[in-house]
Formats: structure tokens, sequence, C-alpha cells
């Protein structure tokens, strides 16, 4: 992943504040989509964080997401806590949970440390079903706020509008060229005086806190939760898959990955409701065979071939 | 009095695989501005040396410091920046990086931990030296060996190492690039420079180790002088059996 420039930045402020009117020129399905693809911006790019870089593919954003999810309806429905306390608290388990795994995981790479990923994220959700039976009584949690849609629509774009520029503040930093050296060779990266392990757990965290803070956000729209939701194991895939199709190569990569896979997902789903997953399996087909750096790297190759021409 | 002023001190090192020893009790120490040779056949144990040198490993016994502190217990990254620079074997760049930010890399997380400007700017001048200059934007990819050698090289440099390993950095390279690789090494050593050079090329080693150590099947079997230990019966039988030594 490239360092983020100040036209970027620039440009993505430009984005976030027209973004911010979607919710007053559009209702129901619109904003809908809407919700979605601002959740799923804030996930991938979060995501981004960690993984563009170091090409450490992590499958664990629905246990992240599920913990912010099920923290928030623990709370509401079994302690009678505020929305706010329990985002912020989902926000420091999510932080905490990202950290063990990132300790867990250090010496594992490759295919190793997506299996991990993907099977610590299983365990997690099994385990907090598990303890939700047995233990804190009821099957299912409610979550009874006044927000609608278009309050959460903010919230979502304010979270996805701290990732990029946290993002953007980190491709900038001595961490950030740290982890481009680590994706690129790992032992180089300590030679050279980084300590891997450090750098990777701090981003890995962030990539937790953020996701859980997601998961929380989201949890009124359901209003209902039950940890086999929230734990969806296709939301880890989602996120890397649109995260890839945007590119890997820049922080603004996820966005245009998420837009255009969430429209099609949402058309050939209410057509076609029994093929949907047909769209996660051909997006990723098209990824390998035709965008293997996403849409990024295409725009990147025709940017850079057209000033060739001139 | 030779204690007194070694920057790198190897004591009764043994690296053990297992069953394998790969190292035995190896001792010897390496002076300020001296540039020593660790020769041997192949599989002797040189390049885990330099492996216990650097903290990719630990020994499993006996003791490495550096101007009379500890390392052999620690990381490569703390190793890094006590000052212990290194070059790979097979040549490692980074590959998504351009040349510049491969060279900047080692400049960046060093003991001076330069940044932004100063970090470029002195990449540069170390670019500048190995004669990589003109190439500092291009991809790695479109290197040949010897300038990717030549990168790496001054990624090492750029960290601004008391001690620089030299694993094989002359081999695989064809005549003509050997001369301007020697000639490199060459102008390292007057610069005043520690260098621990493993190394094939007896050309090279005449030429500019002042000190040679040589290994066979893991121990030390001769130190001195380079023109001393070349003429070593025992080092002459190590490298060409019984018969001709």
């Amino acid at each position: 992943m490239k360092p983020a420039t100040v036209q970027e930045l620039i440009w993505a402020g430009v984005l976030v504040a027209l973004a911010a009117f979607w919710p007053m020129m559009s209702n129901g399905y619109w904003l809908g989509i809407g919700v979605d693809v601002m959740m799923y911006t804030a996930l991938a790019t979060s995501w981004m964080l960690f993984s563009g870089p170091t090409h450490y593919i992590s499958l664990a954003s629905a246990a992240f997401f599920g913990v912010g999810g099920f923290v928030v309806g623990s709370g509401m429905s079994d302690y009678d806590a505020s929305f706010w306390s329990m985002l912020a608290l989902s926000a420091v388990i999510g932080g905490v949970l990202a950290a063990l795994i990132g300790l867990a995981t250090l010496r594992l790479s490759g295919v190793y440390f997506v299996i991990f990923t993907l099977g610590l994220a299983e365990m997690i959700r099994n385990l907090v079903s598990w303890v939700q039976n047995n233990f804190l009584g009821s099957r299912g949690l409610y979550v009874l706020t006044d927000f609608t849609d278009a309050h959460l629509y903010w919230m979502l774009l304010v979270t996805a509008g701290c990732v990029y520029l946290l993002g953007w503040i980190i491709s900038r930093s001595r961490l950030g060229f740290a982890l481009r050296i680590i994706g690129g060779d790992e032992t180089v990266a300590r030679h050279v005086g980084i300590n891997t392990a450090t750098a990777k757990v701090i981003l890995f965290t962030t990539t937790g806190v953020f996701g859980a803070i997601v998961g929380a956000i989201i949890a009124p729209r359901w209003s209902y939760i039950e940890p086999n939701q929230v734990f969806s194991p296709q939301l880890s895939f989602f996120v890397v898959i649109m995260a890839l199709l945007g590119g890997s190569g820049r922080l603004w990569g996820p966005v245009v990955g998420v837009i255009p896979f969430l429209l099609i997902w949402n058309w050939v789903d209410s057509n076609f409701s029994n093929q949907s997953i047909l769209v996660l399996g051909v997006a990723f087909l098209v990824i390998v065979y035709f965008l293997p750096h996403g849409f990024v790297g295409r725009i990147e190759q025709l940017r850079a071939s057209a000033r060739g021409r001139s | 009095m030779k204690q007194a002023s070694a920057v790198l001190s190897v004591k009764n090192v043994t690296k053990r695989f297992g069953g394998l020893v790969a190292v035995s009790n190896m001792s010897f120490d390496v002076a300020e501005h001296e540039m020593v040779g660790i020769i041997g056949p192949n599989g002797s144990g040189k390049t885990t040396m330099i492996n216990m040198i650097s903290g990719v490993f630990a020994p499993t016994d006996g003791r490495i410091s550096l101007r009379g502190r500890l390392i052999s217990d620690a990381a490569p990254q703390i190793i890094a920046r006590e000052g212990v620079g290194r070059t790979f074997q097979l040549v490692r760049l980074l590959p998504g990086l351009s040349v510049l930010e491969n060279v900047m890399a080692g400049a960046v997380y060093g003991h001076k931990r330069r940044w932004g400007r100063d970090a470029e700017d002195f990449a540069h001048s170390v670019l500048e030296r190995v004669g990589m200059d003109a190439m500092s934007h291009a991809p790695v990819s479109s290197l040949t060996y010897i300038d990717q050698k030549r990168v790496e090289l001054a990624r090492t440099l750029a960290g601004e190492p008391k001690v620089l390993l030299l694993d094989e950095w002359l081999a695989g390279l064809n005549p003509t690039e050997l001369e301007t690789g020697i000639e490199l090494i060459h102008n390292l050593r007057n610069e005043g420079r520690t260098i621990v050079m493993v190394e094939h090329v007896m050309d090279a080693i005449r030429s500019l180790c002042d000190r040679c150590v040589v290994m066979s099947s893991g121990a030390k079997i001769a130190e001195g002088t380079t023109e001393g230990v070349l003429s070593d019966q025992d080092v002459i039988r190590a490298y060409l059996g019984d018969d001709d030594a």
C-alpha cells in the first residue's frame, strides 16, 4: 500500500461531506443500501489498515463485529445500560480481543493465518452462544432505541471517516512504512530494526476496535439480536471480497469495491434470492482472473498507460 | 589487550539443531576498523555463525557481545538497533517498494531513526555511494543481480551499522561484476568500517581481509592473517582433502 497523499485526504473530506446528505435524498430501500454501504466501507477500510500493507488476510471481522453487536444487545436488554456506554465498552472489548488474537497469531503467516482467524471467529461465536444460553438466561437480545436508519447512517459515516483519517495518518508514519516492509519481507523487517510483533498487534487491534464499533452501531437496526446472526462468518468473507475487489493498493480502495458489490448483491438478492451467494463466488473469480489488484490496480494501470501514450 | 578494542566478540559459541552440531565452540574477536573473513568449505557453519550474530537464532551455548554488551539472546530487531547490519546470502529486497524506499527502510528504524526528508536525503547519499542513485525510483524487479546486491548493501549501510556482516556478497556475480563488487567493498574498507565477511571468492579474501577465521565442520580450524591461514596445512586439507595437503 502506498502512502496516502494530502490530495487524497481532501477528496475523502469532500466525499464524506457529500455523503452526509444521502439520508435527505433517499428513504426506505435506498437509505438501507446507504447504511450497508457505510457499514461495509468502515469494516473493509479498517480491515485494510492491517491486511492491506501486510498481506495477512484476516477472516476474523465477524468476531469483532459480533462482539460489538452482542455487547450492545446484552448490555441494553439484560443490564439496562445505555447505548453509548455499551458502544464504548464494545470498542474496548473488540480491541482487547483483537490484541489477544494478534498475539496468538504472530507466528502464523499465509494460509495458516487465514484459517486460524476463521476458526477463531467461529470459536468465539460458539463460545458466546454457549455462555448466552447457559448463564445469561435469554437466547436472544432486544436492542430498542429511538435511532432511525438515518441516524445509524450518520454514525457509520463518522466511523468510516475516522477509520480513513486514522489510516491516512498511519500510512504516512513510521508505523505505516514498517507495515509495508513487513508485507514485503518480514525477515528483512526485523533485520532493519522493526519490532514486527508490536507493529502487527497495534494495527490488528485498530481493526478489532473499529469492527466492534461498527457492530455496536448496527445493532439497533436489528432490534432483536442472536449470536449466530451477528457472528455470521459470511460477513468476514464479504469484507475481504469487497476490500480485494476495490484493491488493497490504496486506502480508498475498499470504497470502490463496496459500492458496486452491494448494488449487485442487493439486485440479485431481491430478484433471485436463492442465487445470491453466487455473487460472492463470481466476485471472487473476477478478482482472481481480471482484477488481481482490484479496481484501484486497474485504474492506476490505465492511468499509467495513458501517461505513457501522451 | 586485544579484548579491549574488540567491537564484536564471539566466545565459545555452539549451535545445535537437534542432534546436528552446526557450530561448535567458536571464538573470535573483531577489532574496530578491521575486516575479518570467515571462510571454509560448504556446510561448515559460516552462515549459521552470521545468523547467530544477527539474531536469526540464539546460540545454544556461548556468548556474543557487541562493544561489551551481550547480544546473543536478543531479537534481530534489537541487534539491528544496537548496530549490527547484514546482507543475505540470497539477496532480499522488498518487492513492492522502489529502490529508494528499500534503502530508506534501512535508515528509518536503525539507531539514528531518521524520517521524512532526512531519511530520503540520506538514502540518496548511500545510493550514490554504491553507484545506484540514478535508479532510485525504479521498481526493484527491473534490477540486474549485481544492482539488487548493491541496493541491499545500501539498505544495510543506511542503518549506519557499527559492524557490517556480508554473507557471500560476491557470490553469483560474473567476472566484470565481481570487479565492481570487490572495488565497492574495498571502498567500505577504506572508510574504516568494521566488517565480517563470509566469502568463497579467494581473490576477494586475499585483497580485502586483514584476518581470517577458517571453519570446517562447525569448528574453527585456523585463525590469523589471510596469507598465514591460506597456507596452513589444516586449511588446505579441509578444502582440498588429504592428498593435496
